[in-house]
């Protein structure tokens, strides 16, 4: 493995230069000695070069999208324009203050206007607010929304959100954060909503209803008609998990089918990147009675300025951001949506959709696939026949995928399938990628049955073998110390 | 079209191996009234030539090159050009998140580094992989500690930064939290107030030090009120850069430690994105929300990294889980790590010292103008606030056309005729001598 940054440590090296201080003041006289730090400051003292070439040496024991395909489900790992990476590192983008006054940054103001209302149109709604900067933080977002509505309306017993059992993690877990009871539903022989679950769980305690359309088993929620009627009929209100939108766009309004709420993950479908674990943005769309309850500030446009407004500082849920969420996520989004333009929002969906059946298709016969209707932008297969033969987890086939140059697929979710493998390949991977992922997943089967141990063992072709988690949890160690 | 790889022919191709004529057979579980075939409204798509135009035409409209005194969370530091060289490596960029740790070792590893650094700054036993900013990390640190103690009322000091404050209101309101804000006195929470509201109840207190005013706050004594009572709690939120002058929270007891970590390397992007940096004692390890990287060994003894404790989190736990988070804003604390590494304890101290010493020059030269004082005579930073003889929106519009910005109006957080005036070390005499020239002018015009 490579040495830490703080083993490369030698007294005295310096990684930067900064002009002579000019003020005569000395710093004994601002900061009094009773305030001023005793503790050492141990930070590695290294050069410039000492710092590239570790990070350089770091970086190559990564996978990412440029290296290799990503068939992560419900991550949407599709490509990243460079030409974002370009333009918002224009100092006009990049050195502005949130708290400058507004004038001096109406270009700033007029994208934001723009993007709250390209992101609506694309989805149906009346706008949305860019403030949220998670997709988890959009679900909050949206069902602090929800609750003020009922609030708003008096209807302080609706205390309830449903969602599906196949729901992702975040969903319990924001419905928790704002304060909902949450009731899971499970889903039906076809991987879908169960209405009779649904009637038998739906009363007018009933908040709202959380879905992920097309579902986390890549297919699309067809009696979304139904359920949403039965969820309006107590006067709670449909929430959709826009984690899945890329196999929508330009195809289906969310807005349209009966959701009033719905957040999206401009890091998943509007390609902004992933950066290891964020920063993402978790825009949150809503119907036109909604928008008073978005967080403040909107942006607004009055005669030809355009205006941070608090106007419904009143109705609305409060903040989920000091300022105004992630405007430099945001704008790569932006970028984004305007070269894909109308047609090619459309576009996207369709071969996000065409991608993942042929995949599914080309190997089902190899793998157990438990709902094979024709799916959405993913699929759920399964290592259950590779596990019932031969004694091969999931696990074990994720670890040979990477020695294969690949990422893994989504392991273990949705719960609700066993030994379950989530695969996304997103539209922009081409038929040549795709075609030499299937012969490595068919290469793999054949290994299972061949030379299980193989499998057993992966990986061996990666910058590490199989990681010890157990250990890692018995002997904490999170840190370095010197 | 852009970033699809398939061709017509190939998609019809791949149409027929799916054993479908069209794609409208392919999405037939659709009801079809829903199906848009018209287009949306969008704008027609642009090419790489075009949206360079527009964008660089709408950036052209933003004010980047003002003399800013612009702070109040977000600020202005020196950030060398190596860190974004590396923000930029797709290696780092277009990563997932580190689930799968034998193709994520660079995430991860810098990640471990990153939570060492965050450790030394603050004098923390440990450190997450980073929050969304420093208000959600405020807001996270509360239900930590009131999930921790198992209690209800969380204690704010009035000196926190009003929009932090918002922040947690949204976050704690719907379990159960009741926050009380304790009144500041001569620019720092009033400890006297403070004693009184420490009670039984008590989850926690949150004091931010340098506070919102850019005043250092008396945290030994702050923390003698909070463990006087049993259980409470006593989280910090402090500025990075402040730390290496002003002592390291671990050095006067805290608990949890969070801020917001911007001026580590990172961009005003106005407003966003920022990280939240996230510390505490080692024994509330089990109860922090957020990614948290350990040390192990790999199948062949070889020391590596990887993701631990996830059973705190919202995939495993689900309902029941530590928060919702599931970022961790990777790529801005590798901004900070990166340029904690470049910048060593002395350049953090020179940025520091640097920033102090300008800061309590333009302070004297202010103070010393007519019609103008300092808002208390607290110790502070790089920040303060001073009071002004006409109404501060007056004042920051008036130098606005001297391409100025004097600092933020601090009329809408409640504090009418006041300016909080921010400095780094990237100012130079002559833009610090430039403000103090425009106050007098505004003031005598």
């Amino acid at each position: 493995m490579a040495n830490l940054i703080f083993e490369m440590h030698a007294p005295g090296r310096k990684g930067y230069t900064l002009p002579k201080n000019d003020v005569p003041t000395p710093i004994a006289t601002c900061i009094p000695q009773n305030y001023s730090r005793t503790a050492p400051l141990r930070l590695p003292e290294v050069s410039e070069l000492d710092v590239m070439r570790h990070f350089i040496e770091l970086s190559q024991l990564n996978h990412f999208i440029e290296k290799g395909f990503y068939p992560l489900g419900s991550c949407t790992m599709k490509y990243n324009p460079k030409i974002n990476e370009t333009l918002v590192r224009n100092p006009g983008w990049n050195n502005i203050h949130p708290l400058q006054p507004q004038d001096t940054v109406q270009g700033a103001l007029e994208a934001m206007y723009d993007l709250q209302r390209d992101l609506a149109e694309i989805a149906g709604f009346a706008v949305a607010t860019l403030q949220p900067v998670a997709g988890a933080q959009g679900e909050f977002t949206g069902l602090k929304v929800i609750a003020a509505y009922h609030k708003h309306n008096g209807d302080t017993h609706k205390t309830k959100i449903l969602l599906p059992d196949s729901a992702h993690g975040t969903n319990p877990a924001s419905a928790f954060m704002s304060g909902f009871e949450i009731v899971e539903l499970p889903s039906n022989d076809k991987g879908m909503v169960d209405l009779e679950a649904l009637k038998a769980a739906i009363d007018e305690n009933v908040a709202g209803f959380m879905l992920t359309n097309p579902n986390t088993l890549g297919i699309f929620e067809s009696q979304i008609e139904e359920i949403s009627r039965l969820v309006h009929s107590v006067g709670g209100l449909m929430y959709m998990d826009g984690a899945n939108f890329n196999a929508l766009m330009g195809l289906v309004k969310p807005g349209e089918i009966g959701f009033d709420v719905m957040h999206y993950n401009l890091h998943k479908s509007f390609a902004t990147p992933h950066g290891g674990g964020g920063p993402g943005s978790g825009a949150v769309g809503v119907r036109e009675d909604l928008v008073k309850f978005l967080p403040y500030p909107m942006v607004t446009k009055e005669g030809s300025q355009y205006v941070l407004c608090n106007n419904d500082q009143e109705t609305s849920i409060g903040k989920v951001h000091a300022f105004y969420g992630n405007f430099g996520v945001n704008l790569r989004a932006y970028i984004y949506i305007k070269m894909q333009g109308a047609d090619g929002i459309m576009r996207v969906s369709r071969n996000a959709i065409i991608n993942a059946n042929y995949i599914m298709r080309k190997l089902e016969k190899y793998y157990h696939v438990p709902f094979n209707d024709n799916c959405m932008h993913e699929f759920v297969a399964s290592g259950e026949w590779q596990k019932e033969k031969y004694g091969i987890k999931t696990l074990d086939i994720a670890k040979r995928i990477l020695d294969k140059g690949y990422h893994a697929p989504t392991i273990y979710f949705p719960l609700i399938v066993h030994e379950a493998m989530m695969i996304e390949p997103t539209e922009t991977e081409s038929k040549e990628t795709l075609d030499a992922f299937i012969q490595a997943m068919i290469d793999i089967a054949k290994e299972c049955e061949e030379t299980p141990e193989l499998v057993k063992n992966a990986p061996q072709n990666t910058p590490i073998r199989r990681v010890d988690d157990t250990l890692a949890v018995r002997q904490l160690n999170l840190h370095y110390t010197w | 079209m852009p970033f699809i790889s398939n061709t017509e022919e190939q998609q019809q191709e791949m149409l027929t191996a799916c054993g479908v004529k069209s794609f409208d057979e392919l999405i037939s579980t659709i009801p079809k009234k829903f199906i848009h075939h018209d287009r949306c409204s969008l704008e027609d798509a642009y090419s790489e030539l075009e949206i360079t135009r527009k964008m660089n035409a709408l950036a052209a409209k933003n004010a980047a090159d003002f003399n800013s005194f612009l702070g109040a969370g977000i600020y202005d530091h020196f950030i060398p050009a190596a860190v974004d060289h590396m923000l930029l490596r797709p290696e780092f960029l277009t990563a997932y998140t580190p689930y799968q740790a034998e193709v994520s070792q660079g995430t991860l590893q810098y990640i471990y580094e990153y939570q060492s650094l965050i450790c030394e700054l603050t004098g923390m036993e440990i450190a997450n992989a980073g929050m969304y900013d420093g208000a959600t990390a405020c807001a996270e640190a509360i239900l930590m500690a009131v999930r921790k103690t198992r209690k209800t009322k969380a204690i704010v000091c009035g000196s926190v930064n009003p929009l932090y404050l918002r922040v947690i209101q949204v976050y704690t309101e719907g379990q159960g939290v009741e926050i009380v804000v304790i009144p500041s006195k001569n620019g720092v929470v009033d400890t006297d107030a403070l004693a009184a509201a420490i009670d039984d109840k008590t989850a926690s207190v949150l004091l931010q030090t340098p506070n919102f005013f850019g005043n250092i706050e008396n945290a030994f004594a702050v923390e003698k009120l909070v463990h006087a009572s049993k259980k409470a709690l006593f989280i910090v939120a402090v500025d990075p850069i402040s730390l290496a002058v002003l002592n390291a929270p671990g050095e006067y007891n805290a608990d949890i430690v969070v801020g917001e970590g911007q001026s580590l390397g990172n961009s005003m992007n106005f407003g966003g994105p920022l990280f939240g940096f996230f510390a505490a004692k080692a024994s509330l390890v089990r109860n922090m929300p957020g990614r948290i990287v350990g040390a192990t060994l790999d199948a062949d003894g070889k020391t590596s990294y990887v993701l631990t404790l996830q059973a705190r989190e919202q995939h495993i736990r689900r309902g029941k889980a530590t928060s919702n988070i599931c970022s961790s804003d990777q790529l801005c604390s590798l901004a900070a790590t990166v340029y904690m590494c470049l910048m060593g304890p002395a350049g953090l101290k020179e940025v520091a010292e640097q920033s102090t010493t300008k800061a309590h020059y333009l302070a004297g030269k202010i103070a010393a103008l007519d019609g103008y004082a300092m808002a208390s005579d607290q110790p502070f930073f790089k920040e303060f606030a001073i009071t002004t003889p006409r109404p501060a929106a007056e004042i920051v519009e008036v130098l606005k056309d001297k391409k100025i910005f004097a600092g933020v109006d601090l009329a809408p957080f409640g504090n009418p005729d006041m300016l909080l005036i921010a400095v780094t070390e990237k100012k130079t005499r002559t833009d610090l001598d430039a403000l103090v020239a425009a106050l007098q002018e505004v003031n005598n015009g």
